[in-house]
């Protein structure tokens, strides 16, 4: 699929950069360690697209090259799974859901770019739960930026941030045409 | 390419943009994978209620419209020509004022009468899916059609589709034209001359009398039926002697290119318009156009039920 960078929006200004290129390689490569030390080797990564299916991506190839076994890599689209699907115009397009092999009965590693309100997360898991019954389910973020409405915690965090709700973390990642970054925004109120 | 898709319903093909139609496909695309899982069935309609209003006889598209509202989650409820108050004497549109006033939000309509769609969209208030009106047209079969050929040819541009029989009596041709048209295929349409109505070409299609020189290096082969219902046999001496001047068997198909696909929107007269060879040899994607209805009807209910409001945006 092709990944785009998603559309400026001039109500919201740079606040500061979180994380450059360095930054985030370094952080992915820590998180990816600690799944396969609380886990064991080949655990089983499952981006949520778009942001979380490059980072699984990218931890996958850091452990593959780490000499480490390589882990099981899958990806998944919330968007039929929202609850605010209906709140605008429907998103007239949806990226594939692909789990190459079952995931019944294993651990499943959910990874994201940004844990915010949680709702992401609680629809990532009700796809999972119509593919079978993991045995549990984790939560990998790169970003934690606070403010949940959902009663979710990560089980790994990239840097946590204690952000308004004025503002916004965005991930900018190289697959989708950007530099690697991570910023945290501020929308501005005229 | 800009993707969208803003419109309230889908009355047909003609009105329908490149951009438009590809939305659809590509997100059927997705759909399509949702009859593979465990479970069948996604939560995106919760909530939303959609009526079949079938005044016509069908069992194929009801069924793939009821599939298609089931696995995302819709309430169905179906209304058909024989359980239906028009048979007490009730007018089209007061059926529908009444059904609006059980506030559905999608209502999908087969009728006999070409512009009945659209008569209901102006009348109510939920979204309209056209399945077949009259003759006009049956927007949801091009799209599966277009959905199935662009699966094995990999693109619709510049390809040459044959749509043979019953042309005049088609909603399936019509639709078909005006999608292939948009997504830049050459389209000939072929059949005795009294089923071929006058002045096709003006659709953007060619036009033969005679099968054969149709068929000739055509990547696709699309076979329609012959309505009798709609007083079809009249035009033409018997169905013997069609089946022996249009039905299309392998001597037939051979003119065709060698990987040319063979299609047929059903109900097929087996002898008739296919030889049962072809219709089930290994040319033939007709159960694969089924597989896809289901997709593709979820697809348009899916752009279909969605509120209107600020733009989707994912924080």
């Amino acid at each position: 699929m092709k990944l785009r960078p998603a559309p400026p929006d001039k109500n919201l200004v740079e606040r500061g950069e979180i994380l450059d290129a360095v930054g985030i390689s370094r952080v992915l490569r820590r998180i990816a360690f600690e799944i396969i030390e609380r886990n064991g080797p080949a655990p089983y990564l499952v981006g949520i697209r778009t942001g979380g299916a490059v980072l699984a991506e990218r931890m996958v190839e850091m452990l593959a090259a780490s000499g480490e076994s390589r882990p099981v890599l899958g990806a998944i689209d919330i968007t039929l799974y929202r609850d605010d699907v209906f709140l605008g115009l429907p998103k007239p397009e949806i990226g594939a859901t692909e789990l190459p092999e079952s995931i019944e009965g294993r651990t499943v590693v959910l990874v994201d770019d940004v844990l915010f309100t949680g709702r992401t997360v609680r629809a990532a898991m009700d796809v999972l739960a119509d593919y079978g019954r993991p045995r549990a389910v984790q939560l990998a973020v790169l970003a934690d930026r606070g403010r949940r409405e959902l009663p979710i915690q990560p089980d790994y965090v990239g840097v946590r941030l204690q952000t308004t709700a004025d503002q916004s973390v965005r991930v900018m990642l190289a697959d989708r045409g950007e530099t690697d970054r991570v910023v945290l925004r501020e929308r501005i109120t005229k | 390419m800009t993707k969208g898709f803003t419109q309230r319903h889908l009355l047909g093909m003609e009105n329908l943009t490149r951009e438009e139609i590809t939305t659809i496909l590509d997100l059927g695309e997705r759909f399509l994978e949702i009859a593979d899982r465990p479970i069948k069935k996604v939560p995106t309609l919760r909530g939303k209620t959609v009526i079949n209003l079938f005044l016509e006889p069908s069992t194929r598209t009801r069924t793939s419209f009821e599939i298609a509202a089931k696995r995302l989650s819709a309430d169905g409820v179906n209304f058909t020509a024989s359980s239906s108050s028009t048979v007490k004497g009730e007018t089209l549109i007061d059926t529908a004022m009444n059904l609006d006033a059980m506030n559905p939000d999608i209502v999908v309509i087969r009728h006999a009468q070409a512009g009945s769609a659209l008569l209901l969209s102006q009348r109510i208030r939920a979204g309209i899916v056209n399945a077949g009106d009259g003759a006009h047209e049956h927007p949801t079969q091009a799209l599966l059609d277009a959905s199935t050929i662009r699966a094995h040819k990999k693109k619709i541009e510049g390809l040459t589709v044959v749509i043979c029989g019953d042309i005049d009596h088609s909603r399936v041709a019509r639709s078909n034209i005006f999608a292939l048209r948009t997504l830049g295929a050459r389209v000939r349409v072929a059949g005795p001359r009294s089923l071929l109505p006058i002045g096709v070409e003006n659709l953007g299609c060619e036009a033969f009398d005679r099968i054969e020189p149709a068929l000739e290096g055509a990547d696709v082969v699309m076979m329609l039926r012959i309505q009798l219902e709609r007083k079809a046999g009249s035009r033409f001496p018997n169905t013997r002697e069609y089946a022996r001047y249009f039905g299309l068997n392998a001597r037939r198909l051979a003119l065709a290119k060698p990987d040319a696909i063979v299609m047929h929107p059903g109900p097929m007269n087996r002898g008739v318009e296919i030889d049962p060879g072809v219709a089930d040899g290994p040319r033939s994607v007709i159960l694969e156009q089924v597989s896809r209805g289901v997709a593709i009807r979820m697809a348009v209910l899916y752009l279909l039920g969605g509120g209107s409001g600020e733009e989707w945006s994912k924080s």
